[in-house]
């Protein structure tokens, strides 16, 4: 069964006053960033959506989790039309967006918090993920204490923690350094076989993509569309050997074949739009 | 695993950062008793020029006998009688000013149509002198303690404004985008994410604000009133008293001197979750 289900979804954003863009000669004050999204995520499916710069991933997970609303067309999850943010769904950002003044145990039960869990089982929550990620002798220390990846953990640990049926992750490695990402991406690995909650995660990284994804959903250019959809046949559960096996040189050459024209023509849409720019 | 070794080597990084934490907090105690040589060499020069007959002593007694002064003047109880008059009416005036200004800049800050319709007025009123509006004051609230609170509290309130609208308009996005995708509710996101984010700048209007509390009261009390240490200072020179106003002089760099630190400690442990910045400097 479809877990969630994109219709058609467009998104457009007016511009400032006095700014305008050029779509195929017309001028316009709005820049049209998605152009009608059609896309059926599975129950349990660990879903990748990577495309160029600039063609509304980002935007989409918005939608999905409600934080923005589509121009047209609508997105359900469950069979229910998203209007509005959902306790069914967590949120993963590239910058962590730990909140400072909270240590990483309390951080992460900000979520339970908001539905009135009470301190006592919100605790016990939060310290068993804690030690899920390897993280117990930190639950005091202030995310200034903390490295980028630990960060990171702390964060995703929190998304999890009111127990989502959908995790939406926005490139939430993107920050980190190589090996603490390939790290990450273990990591989440092992704890997404254990829930098998519903992961909807946008990358840049065609490997990143080809070592977590059940299905790869391939972007075009602005204004964004869904071009593909591939299904990655490796063998689960992963691990980091596959990633210099054959077979995820295929995917990863098959996702490549298909992003690369659309990743020229978004470059060539930057160009145009810096030279408007001046 | 490799993932409990990174765990250890991030460990072991923080343990180094504590041990770094001290040294550091060493240095910084030895460095800046290096400041104190200036001040000693000032105190010196206040004590030789006297001495020496360059500067008349009737104008500027010696460094030593300006501490006998005040000294005196402390046992016999007079000068805390003047320093608890001007710390009251500043304190008084300074927490009237947080209590109105920093709802009012909440407002501001988080209703950008409420800004739109005040902002002039507060612009017009902030860029007016706190000094030429003294006479006002006085004309109509007299030579009693209203007139100095009431000043006061003008002068201390647009510091604290000004910081609180930057405070709630600077509030991370991503911390308001995070909060909601957790479903918060209106009233948490003020309690729980504006609030604590717009504190380290509040806290910091409260400082610049506390300190003109007290120099505004000094003004003030020198202009208009029967106590304080600007009336005592004003005083002692009017009766020529030099010796006594070089003593309450000294009593307010002291003063000063303390409120500073002590604000600046008061501002670290407000904001203890943004680590360690030395903001000693700043005051």
């Amino acid at each position: 069964m479809d877990k969630i289900k994109s219709e058609s979804v467009k998104k457009k954003f007016k511009l400032k006053d006095g700014q305008e863009v050029n779509n195929n000669g017309a001028v316009s004050n709005e820049i049209e960033v998605l152009n009608g999204v059609d896309l059926s995520i599975r129950n349990g499916e660990f879903l990748v959506v990577v495309g160029p710069s600039g063609c509304g991933k980002s935007v989409l997970l918005d939608i999905i989790a409600g934080l923005t609303n589509s121009t047209s067309g609508s997105v359900y999850l469950d069979g229910k039309k998203v209007e509005g943010t959902n306790i069914k769904t967590g949120y993963v950002f590239q910058q962590y967006a730990l909140f400072p003044w909270r240590n990483a145990l309390s951080n992460i039960e900000f979520g339970l918090e908001a539905q009135n869990v009470p301190r006592e089982e919100r605790t016990k929550i939060a310290k068993k993920l804690l030690s899920l990620f390897g993280l117990s002798d930190f639950w005091d220390r202030f995310p200034y204490q903390l490295s980028g990846g630990m960060q990171q953990r702390v964060a995703i640990a929190r998304a999890l923690a009111t127990n989502p049926e959908v995790l939406l992750m926005d490139e939430p490695f993107a920050a980190l350094d190589a090996q603490t990402r390939e790290i990450l991406q273990n990591e989440l690995l092992r704890i997404w076989e254990g829930t098998r909650t519903t992961v909807v995660f946008v990358t840049h990284s065609i490997d990143e993509a080809v070592f977590l994804a059940d299905r790869v959903a391939v972007m075009t250019a602005r204004p964004g569309i869904i071009k593909q959809l591939i299904e990655i046949d490796l063998p689960r559960p992963r691990d980091g050997n596959i990633r210099s096996s054959p077979e995820f040189a295929d995917n990863r050459h098959k996702v490549w074949n298909l992003l690369k024209g659309e990743v020229i023509k978004a470059q060539k849409d930057w160009e145009l739009a810096s030279v408007y720019a001046r | 695993m490799l993932g409990e070794i990174f765990g250890s080597k991030d460990e072991f990084k923080l343990r180094f950062i504590e041990i770094d934490s001290i040294t550091k907090n060493l240095k910084k105690i030895r460095e800046r008793s290096h400041g104190l040589w200036l001040v000693f060499a000032f105190f010196a020069v206040w004590e030789a020029l006297p001495r020496l007959g360059i500067i008349d002593p009737i104008f500027l007694p010696t460094f030593s006998e300006t501490i006998i002064t005040l000294i005196n003047l402390a046992m016999s109880g007079k000068l805390f009688v003047h320093i608890w008059a001007s710390l009251q009416r500043s304190m008084i005036g300074f927490v009237l000013a947080v209590l109105v200004a920093v709802p009012l800049g909440f407002l501001m800050g988080w209703y950008n149509s409420f800004e739109r319709y005040t902002d002039l007025f507060v612009q017009s009123l902030r860029n007016t002198s706190t000094f030429a509006l003294l006479p006002i004051f006085l004309l109509f609230l007299g030579l009693g303690e209203a007139s100095k609170i009431a000043i006061v509290f003008y002068g201390a309130t647009w510091h604290l404004l000004i910081n609180t609208i930057s405070g709630v308009k600077n509030v991370d996005p991503i911390y308001i985008k995070a909060a909601k995708s957790m479903g918060i509710s209106d009233k948490d996101l003020f309690r729980k994410i504006i609030l604590p984010a717009s504190t380290p700048s509040i806290v910091s209007g409260a400082r610049l604000g506390a300190k003109t509390a007290l120099l505004v009261v000094i003004a003030a009390e020198m202009i208009g009133a029967k106590s304080g240490l600007g009336y005592f200072v004003q005083n002692a020179q009017f009766n020529f008293m030099i010796p006594e106003m070089f003593a309450g002089i000294l009593t307010l760099s002291i003063l000063g001197l303390i409120l500073n630190y002590l604000l600046v400690w008061i501002e670290k442990k407000a904001t203890y979750w943004k680590g360690d910045i030395d903001q000693a400097i700043l005051g």
